[in-house]
Order: C-alpha cells, then structure tokens, then sequence
C-alpha cells in the first residue's frame, strides 16, 4: 500500500516536473517562463518529496525530506521574485501578447 | 524574550533536521542555536508575544489549508496553459493596493501570491504590489484586486499582522 502511494506520488512529481520544462520552452517571454518554472516545478518537487517521506516513514531520512518542503517553497518563491524584477530592470522586453503594464511608470 | 524565540527556533529545527536525542547533538545544536540568535535576533520577530497567542495557530493552519488547494490549482492551470496547443495566455503588469502593515505579513503575502494561479510578485512600492499576470481575467482594478489577494488577505490579517 505505501509502496503504491510512494509511486503515485512521485510519478504525479516527475509529470508536473515535466510541464514546468514544457512550459520553460514554448512559453514566449521570460516573464511567463517563470510562471511554469515556479509552479509546476515546486508542486513537483513537494510530490516527490512527498513520496520520500512515505518511503522512509518518519524517520532520520524523512523528517529531512518534511523540512525541506516549506524551504523549497520560500526559496521557490523569492527567487522568482528577484529574477522577475531583475529581468525587468534590465530591460527585457514583454511579449506583444502582453495587454497591461502599470509597473512602466512605477519604474521611472 | 525575542533571543529566546530565535533561539528556541533554531533548536527546533536543528533537533529536527538531525533527528537525534544524544547529547553531542544537543551541544552542537545548543551553540549554533545561541551563535544564530545572537547574530539574527534583531532581524525577526519585532514583537515576539505574538508567539503565544493561541489563535493565530488556528488562523495559520486554516490559511495553509487554503494555500494548499490553491497551489495545486494553480499548477493545473499552468499546466492546462502550457498544453493546450492554441497556448491561451494574456499576460499584464497589474497594480493592486494591500491594506497589511506590517513587513512579515507583507513577505507572506507576496510569497501566497506568487504561488496562487498565473501570478508572480514582481515588486513592492510603498502600498502597492506590481504583480505579472499570465492571464489578464479583467480590467477593473477592484475585481481583480479581489480575485488575487481576497483569498487571503483575510487570513493573513489574522495571523500576522
């Protein structure tokens, strides 16, 4: 029973994983290739980690892959954070497809 | 008090991290924890008797199981979006206003929306959050300030503020 959770779950993880490349390759700017790498990676990782701390049960080895759960989270998040705004100081350019920027005049 | 709350912190994570009862690990941990908190106590927690108010544990634990369901929405509707041949995105820059004040709650807040659907924190200016959105749903700036921290907001006020 914990051996097919552990599979679904870490299946479910390298799938997710899988979109997020998807996403980082067809999506057009680097504003929206962030959206995938963030989401879908860091869901992924969370399954697979998921699926480690079953495989183990709660232990040396899964109290590890628990913990490193909200880590990847905070650092999932603020490293997005700091790649989207420098990417925009530095002047990347949105898609065409972009309809809205408020953040053009915030910046001058 | 508020060395103490770091330093209990830290205990607690290392006591986990490790996940050993033996008293080498105990001294190890001791003094990293003490290092930690006399070099980073003045960074966190402003006003540590925060820590001991019971509810805003309840409060917290409904937001993460909020959190939660959204941050696996969000990554089927990133998915759905990466699939989907015609590729339906329309992305924008939205300006929305937060009525939180302190900085830790702030932090949560930015991080929630980075995780929630098809949005990404892309910086903060005073009030104002600039927020990239994969998909624009509307152009009013009250409804899609609602649709994006409006979730939230509310539960954050709770717990953090």
């Amino acid at each position: 029973m914990n051996d097919m959770i552990t599979v679904i779950l870490i299946c479910t993880g390298v799938l997710f994983n899988i979109f997020g490349c998807i996403g980082l390759i067809r999506l057009p700017d680097v504003y929206n290739r962030l959206q995938s790498a963030t989401k879908c990676v860091t869901l992924g990782c969370c399954s697979i980690l998921l699926g480690a701390l079953i495989h183990f049960g709660i232990g040396s080895a899964g109290m590890k892959a628990l913990i490193a759960i909200p880590i990847l989270f905070f650092s999932a998040t603020v490293a997005a954070h700091a790649l989207i705004r420098g990417a925009y100081h530095f002047g990347t350019g949105l898609d065409k497809r972009t309809v809205k920027d408020d953040y053009k005049n915030a910046v001058k | 008090m508020r060395y103490l709350a770091v330093f209990i912190l830290s205990l607690v994570f290392w006591l986990l991290l490790t996940f050993s009862l033996k008293i080498p690990n105990l001294i190890i941990g001791g003094l990293a924890s003490l290092l930690s908190a006399a070099i980073f106590s003045d960074m966190y927690f402003k006003t540590p008797s925060k820590l001991l108010q019971p509810h805003r544990y309840f409060w917290f634990l409904i937001y993460l199981a909020v959190f939660i369901v959204e941050c696996i929405k969000a990554n089927f509707d990133v998915a759905y979006r990466v699939l989907h041949p015609a590729m339906p995105i329309k992305p924008g820059i939205v300006k929305i206003r937060t009525t939180l004040r302190s900085d830790f709650a702030r932090t949560i807040l930015a991080n929630s929306i980075t995780m929630t659907p098809g949005t990404i924190t892309v910086d903060l200016i005073g009030d104002e959050f600039y927020i990239h959105w994969i998909f624009v749903r509307s152009e009013d700036p009250e409804i899609y300030t609602g649709m994006i921290t409006g979730l939230f907001e509310k539960y954050i006020k709770r717990f953090a503020e």
